[in-house]
């Protein structure tokens, strides 16, 4: 049995915002399917006493002074914008329809 | 050809503080080689002329007006497309971004300003750093200058290739799991993945944020020393930069290739030599004999055991995924970039422009990883998967530990094999995966790794490259050592390693 099935695949398209053809669909669970069972055997190599690792380094916070500094300007944050109305960046319909 | 473009960075550095050339003339050098060979090799994506030659020119005009210079100041460098140039075009290799002008630069590029390098332009790599071949970028593959039917490798391809064929003698790069030390390993050229955190990765286009680390390419380790000085550093606007522990790389490179490091314990990975890991075996050859040399130079081998980096690459091709879905998830197709409304909707919704966008936008190996990511992170499956690969991260990070308790720095080849040909693997994602078994287990630690020539693979008369490993900000260890061996490679080639290259179109 594939550890990916082409259903699945389809879910997790929607899930990440990728549209994808039946062509696609087909060829991605395929290559998943390889690429998972390749993967599996983490589940194999470290015992329930071994902790997880989420960084190399240790990670401290960081903050710095709540004083204002420059940043960009508009013109400069809506330069590379695909569409711009008023100083603001212009988007596609975010509601559904009536 | 010009002699210019065959000097070293460190040698252009005497040459310009000597006065004895301009940085202009430098530059013009590098244009014009740029103009006779980028045709056949596709090094870069976009070539900066006019502004490379007025930054020339600045730094011309300060040195005659006796202002104090830093040691690179009018050395040319190649930036990898992956790093937010202002005002010049940064794609990452994507079609999502073509045409995108950032407005700010990375702080790699603030500090390349700083010291008054001279950015020729883009280079080319595979889409958002994904891939070893070059052949993942949305605007063509990058050839390898030693034979231009073959891979330069990747995912900075158009850095290394750029360097092999003496269109820069500098260029960055950036390595998540090896994309600076195997383009440098098939290309005979030399790349330092620092210490995780020595380099700020504020700028940089992200792929996975706990692996990602910039780092520099040369045709040497003094001249990648030098580059080094100048990218590493802390950074406030990174939080991941490291606050101390930044070791003297330049001086580490000069005492290894005068002091020597006898007395030095090397430790071979039993895991990552040879056997049924696929390796080449003109790369085990050149590799063999590299520690010879070693011995011979009073440093002393041992073999040291690392048994979970067998698991390394599969847990590398959990944790990666995961973490560039979520990284990825910011091309929305709202603020920059590209925007592609769905066939035949009338009004579509946000939802739809999105989906429609990163299908149109990002290429396969992307989507792979993506899909792969966000599959590793979803409900049911987050445990037995990326849970799983974390606690494999802490295993390798006690290998190493373990490791560098009996060695002071750990060596193997740093790609099983030469390059390969162009397509030879684009269907076969997981074959192409398998060129970084031996670089990613030091980007799961957070530990330093180097890639320098060690000779041509007899099989294919192709470079073949040598990896050494050190602690934690201990990259001190890899200048050393690389300096020390690459002097007497040298010594028994009878000259630079590049001039191997007999290709008739490099010359």
């Amino acid at each position: 049995m594939p550890a990916i099935s082409r259903d699945e695949v389809a879910h997790l398209a929607g899930l990440a915002r990728i549209e994808m053809n039946d062509a696609e669909l087909d060829r991605m669970a395929g290559q998943l399917d390889v690429i998972l069972g390749a993967v599996a055997q983490v589940r194999e190599v470290a015992g329930d006493d071994v902790p997880a690792t989420s960084h190399p380094m240790p990670l401290v916070n960081v903050t710095r002074p709540d004083v204002p500094r420059p940043g960009l300007s508009a013109e400069q944050a809506l330069a590379g914008a695909p569409a711009q109305q008023e100083q603001r960046f212009r988007v596609p319909r975010i509601l559904e329809e009536d | 050809m010009s002699e210019l473009i065959r000097r070293t960075a460190a040698e252009l550095s005497g040459l310009l503080s000597s006065g004895e050339v301009s940085a202009v003339e430098v530059t013009q050098a590098h244009l014009d080689r740029i103009a006779q060979v980028d045709g056949d090799v596709h090094a870069f994506l976009h070539v900066a002329g006019e502004q490379a030659l007025a930054e020339a020119a600045a730094v011309d005009t300060a040195r005659k007006a006796g202002e104090q210079l830093g040691a690179l100041a009018g050395v040319p460098i190649a930036v990898k497309d992956v790093m937010t140039t202002q005002g010049l075009p940064t794609t990452a290799g994507s079609k999502m971004l073509e045409g995108w002008i950032p407005p700010y630069d990375a702080t790699v590029v603030r500090r390349l300003k700083e010291a008054r390098l001279v950015t020729l332009g883009k280079t080319n790599m595979d889409e958002f750093a994904m891939g070893s071949s070059t052949e993942h970028s949305a605007y063509g593959a990058t050839h390898n200058p030693w034979d231009l039917d073959r891979i330069p490798g990747g995912s900075g391809g158009g850095s290394s290739a750029a360097l092999a064929a003496f269109e820069a003698p500098l260029a960055t790069g950036t390595d998540t799991g090896g994309s600076i030390r195997q383009p440098a390993s098939v290309t005979g050229t030399v790349g330092v993945k620092p210490t995780y955190g020595a380099v700020s990765r504020y700028g940089l286009i992200a792929l996975a944020s706990s692996l990602d680390q910039a780092g520099p390419c040369a045709r040497t380790v003094l001249d990648t020393a030098l580059l080094h000085e100048v990218m590493a550093g802390h950074d406030p606007l990174d939080s991941t930069s490291l606050t101390d522990g930044y070791p003297d790389v330049v001086a580490a490179a000069k005492a290894g290739a005068t002091e020597g490091i006898a007395g030095l314990k090397i430790g071979v990975i039993r895991e990552l030599h040879g056997g049924d890991g696929g390796y080449q075996a003109g790369v085990m050859a050149r590799f063999d004999e590299s520690l010879a040399l070693l011995t011979k130079a009073g440093a002393e081998i041992v073999e040291v055991s690392c048994p979970s980096f067998t698991a390394a690459l599969a847990a590398y091709y959990l944790i990666l995924p995961s973490e560039a879905s979520s990284n990825l998830a910011k091309f929305d197709a709202m603020r920059y970039g590209l925007r592609v409304g769905p066939a035949g909707v009338e009004a579509p919704s946000a939802e739809q422009v999105m989906a429609a966008t990163r299908a149109a936008g990002f290429g396969d190996e992307v989507k792979r990883r993506i899909i792969l990511g966000t599959y590793a992170l979803s409900s049911g499956y987050y445990d037995a998967y990326y849970g799983s690969a974390q606690k494999v991260r802490t295993l390798i990070q006690r290998d190493f530990a373990a490791a560098f308790g009996q060695a002071d720095v750990l060596v193997s080849p740093t790609s099983p094999t030469t390059a390969f040909k162009l397509g030879a693997k684009l269907d076969d994602p997981l074959s192409m995966y398998l060129q970084d078994v031996a670089t990613i287990p030091a980007n799961l630690a957070g530990v330093p790794g180097m890639s320098l020539p060690s000779g041509l693979a007899d099989e294919d008369g192709l470079p073949a490259g040598i990896q050494l490993l050190a602690p934690a900000q201990a990259d001190d260890r890899l200048y050393r050592v690389g300096a020390a061996l690459e002097s007497l490679l040298v010594e028994s080639w009878g000259g630079p390693f590049l001039a191997k290259n007999t290709l008739e179109a490099m010359k």
